[in-house]
């Protein structure tokens, strides 16, 4: 149990950490295919008979440097090279595990998660890599915001564009290694975008939105596992759905809270004179807009 | 508000070499040539404008300058500087052309203006200097009120203000803006006008991607038109209402054969 909430809470940091930079760039099924690809790593460690996270953690650092190369690069056969690689690797996971004599069961507890048998080796390299994905997520969050909210800019900076977008892939693929255990290769993705979907519905900044996506994560992940603790349900479907849920809830209150701070925003734009914006501050600002306007000396 | 007149003359001897220099640049985008060999020069505190039509390669040419799009013959300079070899990218101000300066997740209007700031200081912890840089430049577009609130909020022409105030906060010798007028308000364009203003005055040179001269004119020196991918008109800007509205227009007119150089600048 204390292993599993480990795991659990280690996830529930990190895969919105890495997914907010997804979401950003608008990739938020990256995820869900480097989840494909590391399904080979876990054939592979499975055969090799070494532990199946870090083949999976090497497997999929592989896959995602190739996805970010094709994406970078590719043109219009991006897509289809993608798929290949994706759906390539969850194959070849499939025959390496049958072909290394794994069970059933084997599979599908990496495929859907299994926190029961979460075992010390896996503890510890999972704190370890997720020792890495918080110090690159919250290190270079500057630089990762400017490169993924508009890359054409970044570069005119000077940043290394190339070396960070391959760096946000590489952390992608940690993290998915990082949430195997916990919620499965197949729902990892879930729990990059959708804490981040859920926080983005209340906030207006980056920062808060990250803050928030990182609480909305930690407290899904925690509840779900400690749920699982005495009910019997599959740990990352419990914790996908959750997060789900957490999602329409705070979907349901973005539009009250929204009509309150366009109200808010109407009353200190006429109280300034400045320009309001939003329903409200309309009586003000259309005519002090309009008379700048009609000053332009052209 | 305070005009940014950050210091243009660098400690550096001063040199006569050309801000930009594009010597018989050519580009092609897949197999289809776009650029066939322009010259492009702009000087120190010059506000030039590249004036063409829809596909005449201007867009290409300026993204060729910041190096997102590689000449395949000719060549560039920056500050004296082979582009290749150019890495003092704090002092180029780019404002690509875009209609929103939103992404898949909210971010404030500082957040973005701040993001700026990487091309002085790629890495480490933001300074004191680089908020009040941010602050300033937010201010110098008029959305000190905004500052809080998420780009996505925001109507097209402060979208605009905001990737301005980007390039601005790096405090640049050098902007260069694709198409900043375009599809934006008249409140918004007046007060663009008025930052380029400032920026002038304080010494920057500029390099303007346009369509249509517009509220800008009285502030651009030069105007260079480009037409399928090469120079046809490098001098003052063209007026709107073209050659007749020069004076001593009416006498020249009947004698023209003798004079051609009096028309056709731009044809």
């Amino acid at each position: 149990m204390q292993r599993a909430l480990i795991a659990a809470v280690l996830v529930g940091i990190t895969a919105p950490a890495v997914g907010i930079y997804l979401v950003q760039r608008r990739q938020a099924l990256m995820g869900d295919g480097i989840g494909h690809v590391a399904m080979t790593g876990v054939g592979l460690g499975f055969l090799m008979s070494t532990n199946p996270v870090w083949m999976a953690t090497l497997v999929s650092v592989v896959g995602a440097v190739a996805m970010e190369l094709i994406r970078a690069y590719g043109r219009t056969r991006g897509d289809i090279a993608l798929a290949l690689l994706f759906y390539g690797g969850m194959a070849g996971g499939v025959l390496l595990m049958n072909m290394a004599g794994g069970s059933n069961a084997n599979l599908l507890s990496y495929l859907f998660g299994s926190l029961s048998t979460v075992s010390e080796e896996d503890v510890t390299a999972i704190v370890l890599l997720a020792a890495f994905v918080v110090a690159v997520t919250v290190g270079l969050r500057r630089q990762l915001f400017a490169v993924s909210q508009d890359e054409e800019f970044a570069r005119v900076t000077g940043l290394p564009v190339r070396a960070l977008n391959l760096l946000i892939a590489v952390t992608a693929a940690v993290t998915v290694t990082v949430a195997m255990r916990v919620v499965g290769l197949l729902l990892v993705s879930a729990l990059m975008v959708v804490p981040v979907a859920a926080a983005q519905q209340l906030t207006r900044s980056f920062r808060v939105t990250f803050v928030l996506a990182v609480v909305i994560g930690t407290g899904v992940t925690l509840s779900g596992t400690i749920i699982t603790y005495y009910q019997d349900v599959p740990p990352g479907a419990t914790i996908v759905l959750l997060a789900i849920g957490v999602f329409v809830v705070l979907t349901a209150l973005a539009a009250p809270l929204a009509r309150r701070r366009a109200r808010v925003a109407a009353v200190a734009g006429a109280g300034s004179g400045g320009p309001g914006e939003g329903g409200d501050g309309c009586d003000v600002a259309v005519p002090s807009t309009r008379r700048s306007g009609d000053d332009v000396t052209a | 508000m305070d005009p940014v007149i950050s210091e243009p003359v660098m400690s550096e001897p001063v040199t006569s070499e050309p801000v930009i220099s594009v010597r018989g640049g050519t580009a092609a985008l897949g197999s289809r040539p776009v650029l066939r060999g322009i010259d492009l020069t702009v000087n120190r505190g010059e506000v030039v404008a590249l004036l063409g039509a829809n596909g005449s390669g201007k867009s290409t040419a300026v993204r060729s300058v910041i190096g997102q799009v590689p000449l395949t013959g000719g060549g560039i300079s920056l500050f004296g500087t082979e582009l290749r070899r150019f890495r003092d990218w704090g002092r180029v101000g780019y404002v690509p052309q875009r209609t929103t300066a939103a992404s898949g997740v909210p971010a404030t209007v500082r957040e973005v203006v701040t993001s700026g700031r990487l091309s002085r200081k790629r890495f480490g912890w933001l300074s004191r200097a680089d908020r009040a840089a941010v602050e300033r430049s937010i201010e110098l577009v008029g959305l000190a009120d905004r500052a809080r609130d998420s780009v996505a909020a925001l109507s097209g022409g402060q979208h605009q203000r905001v990737l301005i105030a980007r390039a601005l906060a790096a405090d640049p010798e050098l902007l260069i803006m694709d198409e900043p007028m375009a599809g934006i308000d008249l409140a918004s364009q007046e007060i663009l006008a008025s930052t380029l203003r400032e920026q002038v005055a304080g010494g920057a040179t500029v390099l303007l991607v346009m369509h249509e001269l517009g509220p800008l004119e009285p502030l651009i020196d030069r105007a260079v038109v480009l037409r399928d991918g090469c120079v046809v008109h490098d001098g003052p800007p063209p007026k709107a209402v073209g050659q007749h509205a020069l004076p001593g227009h009416d006498h020249v007119h009947p004698h023209a054969a003798g004079e051609p150089l009096r028309t056709g600048l731009l044809t």
